[in-house]
């Protein structure tokens, strides 16, 4: 047992850092774009999703990798799909039971995460070849960066959209008297466009090593 | 490496063992999701006479102020009462009715298609000594259902208040009618015109302009929102007319 790996080893602690910046799902991979814009016109809503995703990319992540070495390689993607479909159901009906107000927002959007690529792209690159507790840092790792960005995009709709944070208006009253108008473009999905293609300017621009050559 | 045989038990014990995961989860939850959709509805017919009330302590609330339920059929007769938790008159709950399906069959009975009569539901709330009747209707917005309650005031005529929500219409567009601008703007409204001819609220786009007793702002952006709403109005309120005139001839 002495020369066993140590729980958070710096390998173990890249898999959980690695996927918030330098291989985020979302700027740098381009998964998962679908539903970055359609939970992110309020904090709220991203931030339910943000955790949603987390229990099931890293509960899925663990069960596909403990599951790993008896999975034929014919039927794989049929197994992870039903591990994924199964697990955003049970996350469903807990929301409907627990916090229904937030399940009724985030209404469809949850079962959603069946088809958002970041999932099944984690069971296919890494639980399949990786032990559960790497697995599971991947999960959360990845789920983390998928939803650090959710929720820069909602913080920034939300603001300039409807002019408020997380349901509390933060635009003082005068300055509608004065003639300002909340942005309707940010409301839309292409708002969202706009800002994680902003999002992704800025972190190229300060990390050289991410722009391709040519 | 994996047999055929092999392939085949392994998906089949998947299945029947995640089927029996969510079955069960199903059936433990399912208490507790009712439980939401029914307090939800007590909450939105409460507050359309502006009583207000947490999930918790809906059905408290519902039953301090609700001192009566009615199910009234299409010639504006009344089919069913409930009060005190009990069924006094016929035999549907009128909370129960679905509205949906009411309309569905009242369209159908329009296109002369047989289907069973539909009935409306009408509650009644009693709020420091007023009275208030409170209908539900439904309609279509931009991408989905859109529902609401309209409480009137004891002549069943003005609206004392009104509460919208939705499944799914834009935010910060249509989504705009569960908001309190939009709901108050039908506050004191009339939905009978001075010869007592029936003519809904209308949702005007452009504004309705001031002093306009039978309409109301629409949304801007929210134009196909807004026309469900006058449109949900219309043909839902249209419904209880014959009980309203019955009604108000009696007193």
């Amino acid at each position: 047992m002495s020369n066993r790996e140590p729980l958070f080893s710096a390998k173990n602690r890249r898999l959980l850092t690695t996927p918030l910046g330098k291989e985020n799902p979302i700027t740098i991979q381009v998964l998962g774009i679908c539903s970055a814009l359609a939970v992110t016109v309020k904090l709220e809503p991203a931030f339910v999703m943000t955790i949603s995703v987390i229990a099931v990319l890293a509960i899925g992540n663990v069960l596909i990798s403990l599951l790993r070495k008896t999975i034929a390689p014919r039927i794989r993607i049929i197994v992870q799909l039903v591990v994924i479909a199964s697990l955003v159901i049970l996350v469903d009906q807990v929301l409907k039971a627990f916090v229904y107000d937030v399940s009724k927002q985030l209404s469809v959007f949850v079962g959603l995460i069946i088809t958002n690529c970041i999932i099944m792209g984690r069971f296919e690159a890494f639980a399949m070849s990786n032990k559960p507790w790497p697995s599971f840092l991947d999960g959360v790792g990845n789920a983390a960066g998928y939803g650090i960005i959710l929720i820069i995009v909602a913080f920034f709709r939300e603001l300039l959209g409807s002019g408020s944070i997380w349901g509390y208006q933060v635009v003082p009253e005068v300055f509608y008297d004065w003639g300002y108008k909340d942005n309707g473009l940010m409301i839309l999905p292409p708002g969202a466009l706009i800002v994680i293609g902003i999002i992704i300017w800025v972190q190229r621009s300060r990390d050289k090593s991410l722009v391709e050559e040519n | 490496m994996f047999s055929n045989k092999y392939i085949f038990t392994y998906a089949s014990v998947m299945v029947i063992l995640v089927a029996a995961i969510l079955s069960s989860a199903s059936m433990l939850l399912k208490p507790y999701q009712e439980a939401n959709v029914k307090a939800e509805k007590i909450q939105g017919i409460l507050a359309s006479a502006n009583v207000t009330t947490d999930r918790e302590h809906a059905a408290n609330t519902y039953q301090q102020h609700i001192v009566e339920e009615l199910a009234v059929d299409s010639e504006g007769n009344v089919v069913s009462r409930y009060r005190n938790d009990s069924l006094i008159e016929g035999d549907v709950r009128p909370f129960d009715i679905d509205i949906k399906e009411a309309l569905m069959r009242n369209q159908a009975i329009k296109l002369g298609e047989s289907a069973e009569a539909p009935l409306w539901p009408v509650f009644v709330l009693e709020k420091d000594d007023e009275k208030y009747y409170i209908v539900p209707v439904r309609g279509v917005g931009l991408w989905g259902p859109i529902w609401g309650n309209i409480a009137f005031e004891s002549d069943f005529n003005t609206i004392a208040g009104a509460t919208f929500d939705h499944k799914g219409e834009t935010p910060g567009l249509g989504a705009e009618i569960n908001t309190s601008w939009f709901e108050d703007e039908f506050k004191g409204k009339t939905i009978f015109d001075e010869q007592g001819k029936f003519v809904s609220v209308n949702v005007v786009k452009g504004g309705a302009g001031e002093n306009a007793p039978h309409a109301v702002d629409a949304i801007s952006g929210g134009t196909i929102t807004s026309n469900g709403v006058k449109d949900m109005l219309l043909t839902g309120l249209d419904n209880y007319v014959p009980y309203i005139k019955k009604n108000n001839n009696n007193e």
